[in-house]
C-alpha cells in the first residue's frame, strides 16, 4: 500500500477544502470498501481526509415531509431507524440484506453510494480493467461475467453496481445533496450515476471533489406498502445476483401507483420506468406483473454466460408484486 | 524507529478494554495489525484480511466492527474492547460460558470473533434491530423472536471453516436467554 497523510475533517468546509488542494486524496468514511481496495492497490490515495465525525448522521424529518438521511449514518442506524422501518421498509430490508453486522456498523450512506464494482478483473491489478485503467480492456466480455450487467452496459464495461441500499433509494426518487468549495449542490439518484458507454472509470455526475452531506427521501405514501428480495449465490452475507425493489398502490384490484428499481443488473440501480408504464393503471394480476417485466426486460443484452439473469428478474419481479398485491388484498 | 509524526505516521493513544495504549502508528496500519503486532493483544485473528471472513471482529464504541478494514489512526478517540476484555477478572462473560458449555467451536481460530460479534447480536436484538430474515421490519411488529434463523443470518459475518455453526447457533441462543432473563430480573 502506498504511504499516505490521514486528517480528520474539521467541518464540512474544512473537509471539502482539503480535498481541493489535493487531487490524490479521497473521503473516507467507513472505509470497508475503500481501505480495501487499498489493500488491493487498486486506490492509492496520498491523503486520506476522515468524514466519520462530521456532524451528518442523523435521520430527521424533511421540509416537504420527507426524510433526509446525513451522510455519515451507518447502514445499522438507517435500517433500524423507527421512521425508515415504518415508511420505506424496502430500504431497511435493502440495507439489511447486504454485508454483514460488523460492516453494517462501519459503513456509511455516502460511501454506500460511491463504492465500486465487485468485478474481479476491477480489483486486479495485474489485468486490464477499462474502470480502472481507461483504455486498457475488459476481460469480462469474453471472460468470468456470470454475475455481470444485462442492462445499459457497453463493450467497454459490463461490471454491475454492488449497492442494495441503492436500489431501494432509486425506487423512492432519493436525491443526493453535497458541498464542494463552490457551494452545495443537489442530484437526483436517478441522475447521479453516468452512462457507461466508453467512460467506465467516471461512474458519477458529482463535481470532482465533493462531499456528499446526505440523501433526502421525498414523501411516498406508496413506499409504505414496499419490499426488498435478493437473490445471491448463498443464503447471507454476499454480493446480489438480482434484487427487487418495489411499491404497489393497489385499490379495488387497480395499480395506481407503482414503484420499481432493480440490483445487480446494471452498472447502476436500475429504475424500471418501462415496468411502471404497463402497472399503472393496470389490473393488480399475473399478466400484469409479468408485461410489466418483459417490457423492461425487452432491453436487456446478456453475455454467453449470464441469459439466466433475465430469467432470473422477470421472475422475481412477478413474484415481488404478487407479494405487495397479496397484502394489499388482504 | 518512525517519528512520532510525520506525513506518513501519527502519534495516537488507543483506548482498549478500558486502557490507554499510547503508540506511533504508520498510517497503513489497520486496528488488526496493531493489536497483534504492536501492542501484544493477539486474542483478535487475522483470517482473510479484507472483511469476509469476521475473525477481526472486536466491539467500537459497544458495536462490532472487523478491525482488518479499520485504520488504527481512524480509531483514536474510540472505546475498542476485544476478547481480552470481555471477562470480568477470573469471571468469564456469559456468551464466553456458553460457548464452552455447549462447544461452539472446534479449532477455536474463529472463536474470539464469534464471541465478540455474539455479544453484539444480542445487544442488537435486544434494541429491536430487525434483520434481513426479520418477516415483519416495521415497528409495530416488535422485535421478531431469536430463533436459530435469526441467529445464523445475524452471525453470518462469522465465517467457521471447521464448520461448528450448529453448536455456535445453540451457544448464541443460550446466552441470548440468559441476557434476557437478567434484562426481566434487572426491570422486575
Amino acid at each position: 500500500m502506498r504511504e499516505f497523510d490521514y486528517r480528520r475533517a474539521p467541518d464540512v468546509t474544512g473537509a471539502v477544502a482539503l480535498l481541493a488542494a489535493d487531487p490524490d486524496a479521497r473521503f473516507l468514511g467507513g472505509g470497508t470498501n475503500l481501505v480495501d481496495l487499498m489493500k488491493a492497490g487498486v486506490e492509492r490515495p496520498a491523503l486520506l481526509v476522515d468524514v466519520r465525525e462530521l456532524p451528518l448522521d442523523r435521520i430527521e424529518p424533511a421540509d416537504d415531509g420527507g426524510l433526509r438521511i446525513g451522510a455519515t449514518v451507518t447502514n445499522s442506524d438507517l435500517a433500524a431507524h423507527p421512521e425508515v422501518r415504518r415508511r420505506y421498509p424496502a430500504l431497511t430490508q435493502a440495507v439489511l440484506a447486504g454485508a454483514s453486522g460488523q460492516l453494517r456498523n462501519m459503513a456509511t450512506v455516502g460511501g454506500n453510494l460511491l463504492q465500486r464494482t465487485r468485478c474481479g478483473y476491477f480489483t486486479d491489478v495485474a489485468g486490464p480493467c477499462n474502470k480502472r485503467v481507461p483504455g486498457s480492456g475488459c476481460p469480462a466480455v469474453g471472460g468470468e461475467h456470470h454475475n455481470h450487467a444485462v442492462l445499459g452496459a457497453s463493450d467497454h464495461c459490463v461490471a454491475v453496481h454492488p449497492s442494495d441500499m441503492g436500489v431501494a433509494l432509486t425506487a423512492f426518487d432519493a436525491v443526493v445533496s453535497y458541498e464542494t468549495v463552490d457551494g452545495p449542490g443537489e442530484l437526483p439518484l436517478a441522475d447521479f450515476y453516468l452512462p457507461v458507454g466508453d467512460t467506465p472509470h467516471r461512474e458519477t455526475a458529482l463535481p470532482p471533489g465533493a462531499l456528499i452531506t446526505g440523501v433526502t427521501l421525498p414523501p411516498a405514501p406508496v413506499a409504505a406498502h414496499s419490499r426488498y428480495r435478493k437473490v445471491r449465490e448463498r443464503a447471507s452475507y454476499a454480493f446480489a445476483i438480482g434484487s427487487v425493489a418495489a411499491a404497489l398502490d393497489v385499490r379495488d384490484g387497480v395499480v395506481r401507483e407503482a414503484r420499481l428499481a432493480l440490483g445487480a443488473v446494471a452498472s447502476r440501480p436500475w429504475r424500471a420506468r418501462a415496468a411502471e408504464a404497463v402497472l399503472t393503471g393496470a389490473p393488480a394480476s399475473g399478466d400484469t406483473f409479468a408485461a410489466a417485466a418483459d417490457a423492461e426486460l425487452a432491453a436487456a443484452r446478456p453475455l454467453p454466460d449470464n441469459g439466466y439473469k433475465v430469467t432470473l428478474m422477470r421472475n422475481l419481479v412477478v413474484a415481488v408484486l404478487t407479494e405487495l398485491a397479496e397484502e394489499a388484498a388482504r | 524507529m518512525a517519528p512520532a509524526s510525520s506525513s506518513t505516521h501519527s502519534a495516537i493513544t488507543l483506548n482498549i478494554n478500558g486502557e490507554k495504549y499510547p503508540l506511533s502508528v504508520d498510517h497503513r496500519t489497520t486496528l488488526l495489525d496493531a493489536l497483534r503486532e504492536r501492542l501484544d493483544l493477539t486474542g483478535t485473528k487475522k483470517g482473510c484480511d479484507q472483511g469476509q471472513c469476521g475473525a477481526c471482529t472486536v466491539l467500537i464504541d459497544g458495536r462490532r466492527a472487523v478491525s482488518c478494514l479499520h485504520l488504527a489512526v481512524a480509531a483514536e478517540g474510540r472505546e475498542i474492547t476485544t476478547i481480552e476484555g470481555m471477562a470480568e477478572g477470573d469471571r468469564l462473560h456469559p456468551v464466553q460460558q456458553a460457548f464452552l458449555d455447549l462447544d461452539g467451536y472446534q479449532c477455536g481460530y474463529c472463536t474470539p470473533g464469534q464471541i465478540c460479534s455474539a455479544v453484539a447480536v444480542i445487544e442488537e436484538h435486544a434494541a429491536g434491530w430487525p434483520s434481513a430474515v426479520t418477516d415483519d421490519v416495521r415497528p409495530e411488529a416488535g422485535p421478531p423472536p431469536l430463533t436459530a434463523e435469526e441467529i445464523r443470518e445475524r452471525m453470518s459475518g462469522n465465517l467457521c471453516r471447521c464448520g461448528a455453526y450448529v453448536s455456535i447457533v445453540q451457544a448464541v441462543a443460550r446466552a441470548a436467554e440468559a441476557h434476557e432473563e437478567t434484562t426481566k430480573e434487572a426491570s422486575a
